[in-house]
């Protein structure tokens, strides 16, 4: 008897949870489809911290409400070509140009409303007018300024692949921060000093080949490694984290027009597929605005704002006061080539 | 539960004949299974499989010149060194620390053995990443392919030791008992005696172990150990290649085809000798004495549990006390914790009903489809989440967008990328499983629906059991997949806990891993609990 009411036990308990979850999808569909017209579907590559301050203040403002899907942002890219004129996305947010730039190459991106385009600084929106810059990001080196002082400090990114700086350096090789860089150096230097650079600056890494930007920015700060590449805004959201009596690590610029010195943009663009094309255009709106780019200002995010003449408040280097190198949104793309010169290095 | 209706309507027409029932019993002593069950079976394996059929497509549309210049290159030299090193060593280590802990706890008068019970199974419930994070942030030493070899094999043991356990509790101990009174020492009986029986769970978890290292992702991510897996997220991540990332997945799926093959020459040889071994007239096995042992068993299961939950423990609570961070929505953390344990029990659920037909089919039935069947479903276990999501974007999206993004995609996507758990653990105890009880009931008139509820389900009840608490750990710590599936605007603990760490926060961080390993922690406990009280209850 014990052995037969274990069975049924069994069986009648992992039917019921199986369908569990079918009764609690209805539950959630259910609750989806309810005011169709005031809620956005937001896929988001951006630092989902950033995205729900712009969110709720995006809701309180207009009153449509946002669903926020968040990935990487490569990984939604390829999510949303995958799904084509069935996505679920009203709007693409990212951290970086080269994911929208994809969208708008396979043309799967909406025009922005020009008055949307024109609250921007025409260098950072998309040269098809299919995405707007919404801030700004600055490539710099981070050191450990006990290891470092500034006067040992390479002016080019160039210098990191010299061998003084062997087992001292690293960098992140799979970041979408790090392609841009290399789209800027192979501009200036042509593909194949860029090759051997980025195999001066394989062979530099010594074991130090971090995966991304928030372990270098640590790593730094902790002594493990002398100096590293990163954006400014990984340095500061450190220190907010960790307090500033735990920062043994500075943030310092190459020279002026440098190919390793460049502001890159993160943007966002609305889906041709969408089915809420005024709400989507009024959320792009809402972050170029001064409202939203005054978000971006206050919040955790420490990036640039560009938006509506809004400027940092947190004590950077104003972003009209930096010389970064001279390349256009255009010239990095989708950023492809620059994953062939990684691949051809065996860094990818 | 469709096993019960359609088995019952497919005897229906035998089932009144007296004479008819006979014969039928006789040829169910030759061990055929029913045409259902081979229907059901190969439709499970169809599902489980889609996932190839994807990879495939994909490659042809990349072209094969671009995946040509991708997989000849001297880059795929060093990933395939790489990966098969690893994949040697720590299938090596896990076997012997599981093997060794579920004889201590099984078959010794080990003292604590309930507790040892659930604790040698809590490593599995921590998840890469914040084990890979734990170790590279306190030993910075620990990186390559020694650090991910000790990263690994504590992470990846239980594996080992949960199925070997299992067969452990199951066994009859009489034939080792036999050995015993024949004058064989307790090393001889162990070698010659447990451990054939013993082989269908020892291979099965060792098949596993070596399939997961090859998918794994998060751990080698952060221990700076390039496979296989870590250049194809790279592909993805920076080369908005989803078809030659695809094309590389085929490298995965040859190497796991391999290991597969080989398992099957392993376990054909042992194939028969135990194969009816018997747990009709399971007692409570003899438990050895450790007497002077005591000591340095305790000592080595603590030393192995500190260094498989402690390190993570140790992080946990550094980024806690260390980090300002306090920005800790408590509401949004139950809500992910709800969703966590529903999503994770209903994978466990519908990927151990999944495994029952198939593992009763290709056990009971001993051809050469059925070996086939069984070890190409197996190899699903070597691909990344992220290749099984997009597999399952692609097939949701082309012929049933209604299930897009809903919970019972993200379910079913789960089911396929854990099938292999969940049919490892129930194919051990149904090879342990007696037939001939399923014969005698049957003979005794009862029709297929009862034997299986009455007689077969509860025989393979450690291993369903089992099955689901394997998946359930598993679930519970899965990112990649997660993120591309999970219904939008939808958290779990895992994407919470990334959506942290992305951000540097690693303090509010913390409290998503510490109730991520919380929650598989349940199971764990009951799994270790259960298995306690199993051979009193069937004596009773």
């Amino acid at each position: 008897m014990r052995l037969r009411r274990r069975g049924v036990a069994m069986l009648v308990l992992m039917a019921v949870v199986a369908s569990g979850v079918a009764a609690c999808g209805s539950v959630s569909a259910t609750g989806a489809s309810g005011g169709a017209n005031d809620t956005i579907t937001l896929y988001n590559g951006q630092h989902e911290q950033t995205t729900d301050a712009l969110v709720k203040a995006f809701t309180a403002a207009t009153g449509i409400k946002v669903k926020v899907r968040s990935d990487d942002e490569t990984v939604l890219a390829q999510q949303i070509e995958q799904e084509g004129a069935a996505s679920q996305a009203d709007v693409f947010y990212t951290e970086n140009s080269p994911a929208l730039a994809e969208l708008s190459g396979k043309g799967l991106l909406a025009p922005v409303e020009a008055s949307t385009l024109a609250s921007v600084p025409v260098k950072y929106d998309s040269p098809t007018g299919d995405w707007v810059g919404v801030s700004a990001r600055v490539s710099v080196v981070v050191y450990n300024t006990n290891e470092i002082t500034p006067a040992q400090l390479p002016t080019s990114v160039m210098d990191l692949a010299n061998p003084k700086w062997k087992g001292k350096i690293t960098f992140a090789p799979g970041e979408t921060d790090f392609q841009p860089i290399v789209t800027s150096v192979a501009r200036s230097v042509g593909d194949q000093q860029t090759l051997a650079w980025l195999e001066g600056m394989k062979a530099n890494l010594a074991g130090h080949d971090y995966p991304d930007n928030e372990t270098i920015v640590a790593k730094v700060n902790s002594g493990d490694v002398e100096m590293g590449l990163i954006n400014t805004y990984y340095w500061y959201r450190l220190r907010a984290s960790l307090g500033g009596t735990a920062m043994h690590s500075a943030l310092a610029m190459f020279a002026p027009g440098d190919p390793g010195y460049l502001v890159n943009v993160s943007g966002a663009g609305v889906l041709k597929s969408s089915k809420h094309q005024v709400a989507a255009q009024k959320f792009l709106a809402f972050l170029t605005s001064a409202a939203g780019q005054k978000v971006m200002a206050t919040s955790d995010s420490f990036e640039y704002p560009i938006g509506s003449g809004v400027v940092a408040t947190d004590g950077q280097t104003p972003l009209e006061q930096l010389k970064p190198a001279p390349m256009t949104i255009a010239d990095l793309g989708n950023g492809q080539h620059a994953v062939q010169l990684l691949q051809q290095a065996q860094l990818l | 539960m469709t096993l019960v209706p359609t088995d019952d309507a497919a005897i229906a027409g035998t089932a009144t004949d007296d004479a008819a029932r006979n014969a039928d019993a006789v040829r169910r002593r030759t061990s055929r299974p029913t045409p259902v069950l081979a229907a059901l079976s190969t439709a499970v394996a169809a599902l489980v499989l889609l996932p190839l059929v994807f990879l495939v497509l994909q490659a042809r549309q990349a072209g094969w010149d671009e995946v040509r210049a991708l997989l000849f290159r001297h880059l795929t030299l060093v990933l395939l060194r790489n990966t098969i090193e690893l994949a040697v060593l720590v299938t090596t280590a896990c076997v012997l620390i599981g093997v060794t802990a579920a004889w201590l706890v099984e078959r010794t008068n080990l003292p604590g053995r309930r507790a040892w019970a659930v604790l040698l199974v809590l490593p599995f419930a921590v998840p890469d990443f914040v084990t890979g994070y734990a170790w590279s942030s306190i030993f910075p030493a620990v990186h390559g392919l020694w650090g991910a070899t000790l990263v690994m094999t504590l992470g990846l043991y239980p594996l080992v030791y949960l199925p070997v356990a299992a067969a452990l509790r199951g066994t009859d101990p009489a034939p080792e008992e036999v050995a015993r009174s024949l004058g064989r020492g307790r090393i001889h009986t162990f070698v010659r005696v447990t451990v054939p029986m013993l082989r269908p769970a020892l291979l099965g978890g060792g098949l596993v172990v070596c399939l997961t290292l090859f998918a794994e992702y998060g751990a080698f991510e952060i221990l700076r150990f390039q496979t296989f897996t870590t250049t194809i997220f790279a592909e993805f991540q920076v080369g908005f290649n989803g078809p030659a990332a695809s094309a590389l997945s085929l490298a995965l799926v040859a190497l796991g085809l391999m290991v597969l093959a080989t398992e099957g020459l392993l376990a054909g040889r042992g194939r028969g000798r135990f194969a009816t071994g018997s747990r009709q007239a399971a007692r409570v096995p003899h438990r050895h004495r450790l007497e002077r042992w005591t000591a340095p068993a305790l000592g080595g299961l603590v030393g192995l549990v500190a260094l498989a939950l402690g390190m993570p423990a140790a992080a946990l609570s550094y980024w806690m006390v260390q980090s300002h961070a306090t920005t800790l929505p408590g509401g949004s953390m139950l809500g992910a914790a709800a969703h966590t344990a529903v999503y994770s029990a209903s994978a466990g659920a519908l990927a151990t009903i999944l495994a029952l037909p198939v593992a009763l089919y290709t056990v009971r039935r001993d051809s050469r489809a059925a070996a086939v069947l069984q070890r190409t479903t197996l190899v699903v276990q070597a691909l990344p989440g992220l290749i099984i999501a997009l597999a399952a974007v692609f097939y949701a999206i082309h012929y049933a967008p209604w299930i897009y993004q809903t919970p019972q995609l993200l379910v079913i996507a789960y089911a396929i990328l854990f099938y292999p758990l969940a049919f490892v653990a129930v194919r051990a105890s149904v090879a342990q499983a007696p037939h001939r009880l399923e014969e005698v009931a049957r003979s005794l008139g009862h029709r297929p629906a009862s034997v299986l509820v009455r007689v077969t389900v509860p025989l393979v009840a450690p291993g369903l059991a089992a099955a689901f608490c394997l998946v359930f750990l598993t679930t519970v710590t899965e990112l990649t997949a997660t993120l591309v599936l999970v219904p939008t605007g939808v958290h779990t603990l895992a994407t919470q806990f990334w959506a942290y760490q992305n951000d540097a926060s690693y303090g509010a961080a913390a409290p998503y891993a510490v109730a991520l390993v919380a929650i598989a922690a349940v199971p764990s406990y009951l799994i270790g609990r259960w298995f306690d009280r199993l051979p009193s209850r069937q004596g009773g």
